[in-house]
């Protein structure tokens, strides 16, 4: 009994720190519609200067001094880059916010390194509370009643803050319709300004929190920033009340869970957060999510199959690709190999995403399947390549169909964290079932048939592969089939009342993606001679998002550039600087400013813009008016 | 006789040109840098160290040693691209490296599928070894096996009869507790283990891990996390008595890198594997440390020795080959012995392992800092099977 209620207060605690961070996203989410992505880098910046102050400060007082200057310090940061960068992409595609804050959070990874130098470091306990009480004769530290009474003191003072101030009045007004709210004559600027730096406040205020109890190292902003989504999903988004409580059941059940099956916390969050919205779609406390009605459409144009000219220039840059072997040595080509297997798998998610409208963001999950599925094949079987490459796609499919028939209830953000949820249970799966998977050793030896072995013609065999994929997942877009699932993602009553059944024809497009993205992962598994999980992790899935923002996410296939342009500069970045995330996440947040649109979607508005000053007025500028007047 | 005399300077003069135009012998390198800093960069200073003094005294038969270093990022995927990079654009006559087992696996059958020579330096699992060995691998550290027969040993004198464990979620955990196990059933046959807990690698919620098991009542407890979870389980485990009166028995925590940051923080008494480079007075260590804080002002972490002993063992190799042709290397590497900061060690024919051993000792805190005391140094070659034996685990 003692026990239980010992654990039951650890739990307590633990949900107090996840809230503040958890409950700064919500916020963030709710009004601004930003996917944080940088939220874990806040977290853990606020952590690294809370470390600097609070070995300078220890005394009681410095110590709670040193976690709120830290914090300011850091939302000022925050309030920055919101004002630098995010506010010049408000009118982008929703999810391009995610693509730059991710390549903040990859500065931010890289800053902290070149600051604090490469060691975890341990601050002091906090001066006063480092000791122990005893509750039913078992010690539990103070320190975690203090973390016990700080949750809901800080839900209070949001609760205060959102219902009792007129700032706060704005922000809830914000969070259920922001075009009213502009409307009613209220600067959206500094309101999203403010909310956005509230919001890094609260991230690194909980990072500082960690201190007494946790090292500080780089390994701080990814090892929160999952939990804090799934906790604000499970709460329901935008809802504080919710993360408070999703927080203290996601706690809870761990501190209870591991006491009868150790090895759940690994997966257990994603699980609840599978059930939950599989129950109940908005999460516990929120509710469905308006769409905002100023935003950018997705496409920057009407979709056209491409024109003669089009044509000629996709056939010439395959014979350029044709050539690639007589120009590159034997290494060259192998990252030639590299990216257009990059290719097929971005194009199979620019498929799910730009055409169906499904913002997945757990992709990994049809890669990896692909690819577990062909080296377990060879492993056990001793199948050859052509028969894995048949194989694996149809693993990869197959569990599409169960998990597709889930996901596509759900749409927008919650679609998105369930197929998350999907790809982390997959992945725990092929981590957990050593004596299957190999584990986190993965499976070695799945090296290509005799005739591909060659690095040239694995390429061409990698070059037929993506031919085939982008002019299918073109085909299939232009198809009836392809006008229904664009029907769908632009307007899902108008095309119920025409009679598109919206799960079907979702669940066949979520089918297909896994299939051609289970293609990719069978020829990254022969590529590399072998398959780990982290073929299925969050990294995967996030690799895949970025090459399609980068490309277009308005385009068909602008993802095709995404992934040469991600790929080759991640590979040679890694090859050759000390400092890769640096450089990567600057390159990332000046692509997004440059090209709001992504490259290929922001290069189609130019030519755009330059046939409407060549006198062919009318299409032009009603195209321009359909973008949301981007000028 | 002046012609003869010609003509031998003529010889000589050629061989002088052909030194001073000796060809550079290339190794390649892989390695977490970006991933793993911490570790990576004592790592770097290591081997960087080992190749200025290896070419300061000759090079390889009179040519130039030159390493061409990667980043993998800590994803096996990316070393495979950068072990192509290496050998295919780079000409490196062998690969090394590598910190992450499952980097260090992928790399080892990327070798045996080229026909490249690789000397693994960090990775632990035995499986690189033994049950996915090949012909082209070696290993220089202590194996995971090794490590847990010598904490085994220790823990065999042990009074404590009931245990638990507490193991990262992943190969490495999960077979650091198995050999453990095994090892010390066998050893101690009236042992039982009363719980395990498995916290995900660096996801670990200490305060309901140290109470489940202190609720199981052990009398010694396996730790096998490393780290920012060493960090967070040390700090709830103190605070919440789950140390008092236990001896604990852990992996890997006397190495600078994990117990350094501890600081005052640092456990006692904790019956560990590491590296008290302050503490080892032998000629060999000596001579490194001296030249290592001479070169760098800042101390040697285990890193260092890995990184400083797998050049000179990559060094000796090529130089008792006096080839680089890949079976050359295989023949050399077998059973060479190699000087390293920690005495002589030699590469064991039978399975590609390195004896290269570990200091075994208690933690204490000394000037506010956590160091080992009561150490002594353990040969790998008393640990590992024997080689007829270990013959037989391999593929």
């Amino acid at each position: 009994m003692e026990l239980y209620v010992v654990q039951f207060l650890t739990g307590l605690a633990n949900a107090a720190s996840l809230f503040l961070v958890a409950s700064g996203l919500s916020l963030i989410f709710g009004v601004t519609r930003i996917v944080n992505f940088a939220h874990g880098a806040f977290y853990m910046l606020g952590a690294y200067i809370a470390y600097s102050l609070t070995i300078r400060w220890q005394t009681p007082l410095g110590f709670w001094l040193a976690l709120l200057v830290a914090a300011t310090a850091v939302a000022v940061v925050g309030a920055l880059l919101e004002i630098l960068l995010l506010r010049r992409i408000y009118h982008a595609p929703e999810l391009l916010q995610l693509l730059a804050t991710f390549g903040v959070t990859l500065i931010v990874e890289d800053a902290v390194r070149l600051l604090w130098g490469p060691e975890d470091l341990v601050g002091p306990r906090a001066a006063g509370l480092s000791g122990a009480v005893s509750v039913l004769g078992r010690p539990m530290p103070v320190y975690d009643f203090v973390l016990i009474l700080l949750g809901p003191a800080v839900l209070g003072l949001l609760w205060l803050l959102l219902h009792r101030s007129r700032w706060g009045l704005l922000v809830r007004a914000a969070t259920q319709d922001r075009d009213m709210v502009s409307a009613l004559g209220v600067n959206q600027k500094w309101l999203f300004t403010g909310v956005f730096a509230l919001g890094v406040f609260l991230a690194a205020f909980g990072g500082g929190l960690q201190i007494p109890r946790d090292a500080v190292s780089h390994f701080m902003d990814l090892s929160i920033i999952t939990e804090v989504f799934v906790v604000v999903v499970i709460g329901g988004l935008g809802s504080i009340g919710g993360a408070f409580l999703a927080a203290v059941i996601v706690s809870e059940l761990n501190a209870f869970g591991i006491l009868i099956l150790p090895s759940i916390s690994l997966v257990l969050m994603f699980l609840i957060m599978a059930a939950v919205l599989v129950l109940r779609p908005w999460g516990l406390l929120g509710k469905p999510l308006s769409r905002a009605r100023s935003m950018a459409t997705r496409e920057a144009a009407a979709w056209k199959p491409l024109s003669p000219a089009g044509r000629s220039a996709a056939l010439a840059a395959t014979i350029g690709a044709l050539c690639l072997p007589f120009m590159l040595g034997d290494y060259g080509v192998g990252v030639a190999s590299e990216v257009m297997i990059a290719i097929i798998f971005a194009i199979s998610l620019q498929f799910l995403m730009s055409v169906g409208g499904l913002d997945s963001f757990g992709h990994a999950a049809a890669l990896g399947l692909g690819a577990y599925g062909a080296a377990l094949s060879v492993q056990h079987f001793g199948v050859s390549m052509e028969a894995a490459i048949v194989i694996g796609p149809l693993v990869s499919a197959a569990m599409a169909v169960v998990a597709g028939w889930f996901c596509v209830r759900l749409s927008n953000i919650y679609f998105a964290m369930l197929t998350l949820a999907y790809a982390q249970i997959v992945w725990s799966v092929a981590f957990q079932w050593v004596d299957v998977t190999g584990g986190d050793n993965g499976i070695v030896g799945v090296w290509p048939s005799d005739w591909a072995s060659s690095p040239a013609a694995f390429y061409w065999l990698t070059l037929a592969a993506a031919v085939a994929v982008v002019a299918l997942v073109r085909h299939l877009t232009f198809s009836p089939f392809g006008y229904a699932l664009r029907a769908l993602r632009d307007s899902p009553t108008r095309s119920a009342t025409i009679g598109i059944s919206r799960q079907t024809i979702q669940h066949i497009a979520f089918v297909i993606s896994a299939f051609l993205a289970g293609l990719a992962g069978v020829l990254f598994a022969f590529l590399k001679g072998s398959v780990f999980p982290d073929t299925l992790s969050i990294a995967s899935s996030v690799d895949g998002l970025i090459m399609v923002l980068l490309g277009g996410f308005g385009t068909v296939s602008g993802s095709v550039i995404g992934a040469i342009v991600y790929k080759v500069s991640s590979i040679w970045l890694m090859s050759n600087t000390d400092f890769p995330r640096l450089i990567l996440g600057s390159l990332i947040a000046l692509l997004v400013v440059a090209f709001p649109q992504g490259i290929v979607g922001t290069l189609q508005i130019w030519m755009m813009r330059s046939r409407l000053f060549a006198g062919r007025p009318q299409e032009g500028t009603a195209r321009l008016a359909e973008t949301g007047g981007l000028s | 006789m002046t012609s003869l005399l010609r003509i031998a300077g003529l010889f000589l003069g050629l061989s002088c040109a052909g030194q001073a135009l000796a060809a550079d012998i290339k190794i390649g390198e892989i390695n977490s840098y970006s991933g793993l800093p911490a570790f990576t960069e004592p790592y770097r200073k290591g081997w960087e160290m080992a190749v200025d003094e290896i070419n300061a005294a000759g090079g390889i038969n009179g040519n130039k040693l030159v390493v061409i270093s990667k980043d993998d990022g800590g994803k096996p995927g990316d070393a495979i691209t950068a072990a192509n990079e290496l050998v295919s654009r780079e000409g490196v006559v062998m690969l090394s490296g590598s910190f992450f087992s499952n980097v260090g696996l992928a790399v080892a059958d990327f070798a045996k599928q080229k026909k490249v020579f690789y000397l693994a330096g960090e990775p632990l699992t035995d499986a690189i070894v033994w049950s996915k060995g090949n012909d082209y691998t070696f290993r220089l550290r202590p194996s995971n096996y090794v490590q847990a027969a010598m904490l085994a040993q220790e823990a065999a004198k042990l009074p404590a009869k009931r245990w638990a464990t507490i193991a990262p979620n992943y190969e490495y955990g999960q077979s650091a507790v198995a050999v453990f196990k095994e090892l010390l059933l066998k050893a101690r046959p009236d042992v039982e283990f009363v719980t395990e807990q498995w916290p995900p690698q660096g996801k670990i919620d200490a305060g309901s891990v140290a109470q489940a098991v202190e609720a199981a009542k052990p009398e010694a407890i396996l730790n096998v996390t490393f780290g920012a979870d060493l960090v967070k389980l040390v700090r709830e485990g103190t605070t919440r008595g789950l140390f008092k009166d236990r001896s604990v028995v852990s992996f890997l925590t006397g190495e600078p890198e994990y117990l350094d940051p501890l600081q005052a923080d640092a456990p006692q008494g904790w019956i560990v594997t590491g590296y008290p480079w302050y503490g080892i007075d032998t000629p060999e260590h000596k001579a490194f440390l001296d030249a290592y804080q001479k070169r760098y002002n800042d101390y040697p972490r285990l890193g260092s020795v890995v990184g400083y002993s797998l050049i000179k063992s990559a060094a000796a190799i090529l130089s008792r080959a006096k080839s680089t042709d890949t079976a050359d290397l295989i023949e050399a590497a077998k059973g060479i012995p190699v000087d390293t900061p920690f005495g002589k060690i030699t590469f064991r024919a039978a399975d590609h392992q390195s004896t290269l051993g570990a200091f075994v000792g208690k933690t204490a805190v000394k000037d506010g800092k956590g160091v080992m005391v009561d150490f002594k140094y353990m040969s790998g070659s008393d640990f590992l099977p024997s080689e007829a034996d270990a013959a037989k685990l391999r593929p």
